[in-house]
């Protein structure tokens, strides 16, 4: 197992966000989160690599504990992958020197592996091209395939997307998206929270319908769509297919 | 009216010129360590650290809140009381470093606040540390902000330095007060020193200048003329 949740639990003030969230993630797995706004689905990944500190409960990254005091966190977010919604691109470094800080600062490798391993990267999602460009100089797709770039760059055991596209105009969310199928496709382990319907039911192997901070019902996405057990999540897919759309 | 100008003071002057150089360059530099470290004391000192907060904003707001002439005159003439006496050209430089770094920490608080939250997140999210982030994300961003207020405040201290003649220092109006006193030409003398505070700072407005356009990127910061 590569990622175990075990009874998570936050609070923020008198608001209970995460209620008792416990979920597994096999390497090689994709889940998507999907649920409405509000009810901790980005709380829950920052919990996960502790930009957000727990309350309570425990996470396991294969068999290190995440959420131990002892725990080297900065040595644990180097082996997660982050991909925020709004990208969080640092302003003043090239997509090329965004994609190599980590590389350099974090794990120490010289400035041409780590140039190489970077360019890499971001031919990886189409960007070798745009090495030189600051983040400004980008389209929101661009930007958001930078940042995926980044995470790729650190060899994560696991990369987090905390709605990767809803930061988009439309006509730039196929291609985040199909950087994200392939990704899935080529083995890598993934947690996505999105409202793109069509993504988490082609890629998914797993889906998880949350509300009001705890999992209302988890299973494979035709199950889910299909033959929804719980009748909010089937209120929730109604909701969300007229909106976005459901295939694709 | 009969005016009337000598080039002999031209290198009296010029000599003024060089201490006001000196301190005002001094008292900037030091000025920017001690204001960048109470700056990051304001945004960042919590938990154990707060009691650094504290300190850091009553220093800022003491400094800011006092007029600099008494700064001056109290570390000059309140000194000695206390046993501690110091040279006139250690009182002024103590004196406007205290009170510029006051200023600068506040440039620098607002740089740094005004460098976006998503940045600390990301930099901290591919588990670089605290300082590093700091390093080689929050800071690097800062301090091209911090360069317009910055230039603001150096020319603030070229002409607040001249206060340091009150305490017997022959800075650029130390010096343009004993030419003009031993002279009887205390008008013609005060305009030639003008010109030279104006050009003075007029060579930093576009040096400075020079230096925020070269370390401009796309998409941080005012953007300039086009």
């Amino acid at each position: 197992m590569l990622l175990r949740v075990e009874d998570l639990h936050k609070r923020y003030g008198r608001e209970e966000v995460l209620r008792g969230i416990s979920f597994s993630l096999e390497k090689g797995e994709t889940k998507v989160i999907i649920g409405p706004s509000g009810t901790g689905k980005s709380t829950l990944l920052r919990c996960i690599n502790r930009l957000t500190e727990p309350d309570r409960g425990r996470i396991f990254l294969e068999d290190v504990e995440i959420t131990s005091p002892k725990a080297d966190i900065n040595k644990i977010r180097a082996q997660i992958g982050f991909v925020f919604q709004d990208f969080n691109l640092f302003t003043h470094l090239t997509a090329l020197d965004n994609v190599r800080l980590g590389l350099m600062r974090v794990k120490g490798l010289p400035k041409k592996q780590a140039t190489e391993r970077a360019l890499r990267e971001l031919a990886r999602v189409g960007l070798a091209d745009k090495a030189k460009a600051y983040p400004a100089e980008l389209s929101g797709g661009q930007q958001q395939r930078v940042s995926i770039a980044r995470a790729l760059a650190m060899d994560p055991k696991l990369i987090l997307f905390d709605e990767p596209t809803s930061a988009l105009d439309p006509e730039l969310i196929g291609e985040v998206l199909s950087v994200m199928v392939d990704l899935a496709k080529s083995g890598m382990t993934m947690l996505v929270v999105t409202h793109e319907m069509g993504f988490a039911r082609s890629v998914a192997d797993e889906i998880i319908f949350m509300e009001k901070g705890v999992i209302v019902e988890q299973g494979p996405p035709e199950q889910l769509f299909k033959h929804p057990k719980h009748p909010r999540t089937a209120e929730f897919l109604r909701r969300i297919t007229e909106l976005y759309g459901g295939e694709g | 009216m009969n005016l009337v100008f000598k080039w002999k003071w031209l290198p009296d002057l010029a000599q003024g010129l060089a201490l006001t150089l000196e301190l005002t360059g001094l008292s900037m530099a030091l000025g920017a360590v001690l204001g960048l470290a109470l700056a990051l004391l304001r945004v960042y000192a919590k938990g154990p650290l707060l009691p650094l907060y504290g300190l850091a904003s009553a220093y800022v707001h003491f400094f800011r809140g006092t007029p600099l002439l008494v700064q001056l005159m109290g570390l000059y003439y309140g000194l000695p009381a206390l046993g501690i006496r110091l040279s006139p050209f250690l009182a002024s430089l103590l004196a406007l470093t205290l009170n510029t770094a006051a200023y600068q920490a506040e440039y620098f608080r607002g740089a740094i606040q005004s460098v976006k939250s998503g940045q600390m997140l990301a930099a901290r999210a591919i588990g670089l540390t605290r300082l590093q982030a700091l390093r080689y994300v929050i800071l690097p961003q800062a301090l091209r902000l911090v360069i317009p207020p910055w230039s603001n405040e150096l020319v603030y201290m070229i002409k607040g330095s001249a206060i340091v003649y009150l305490v017997g220092m022959l800075d650029l109006m130390g010096r343009a007060r004993t030419i003009g006193t031993k002279e009887f030409r205390m008008f013609e003398v005060l305009v030639v020193t003008a010109l030279f505070y104006l050009a003075l700072i007029l060579l930093f407005t576009v040096a400075l200048r020079w230096v925020e356009n070269r370390t401009r990127i796309p998409g941080l910061g005012v953007p300039g003329r086009s």
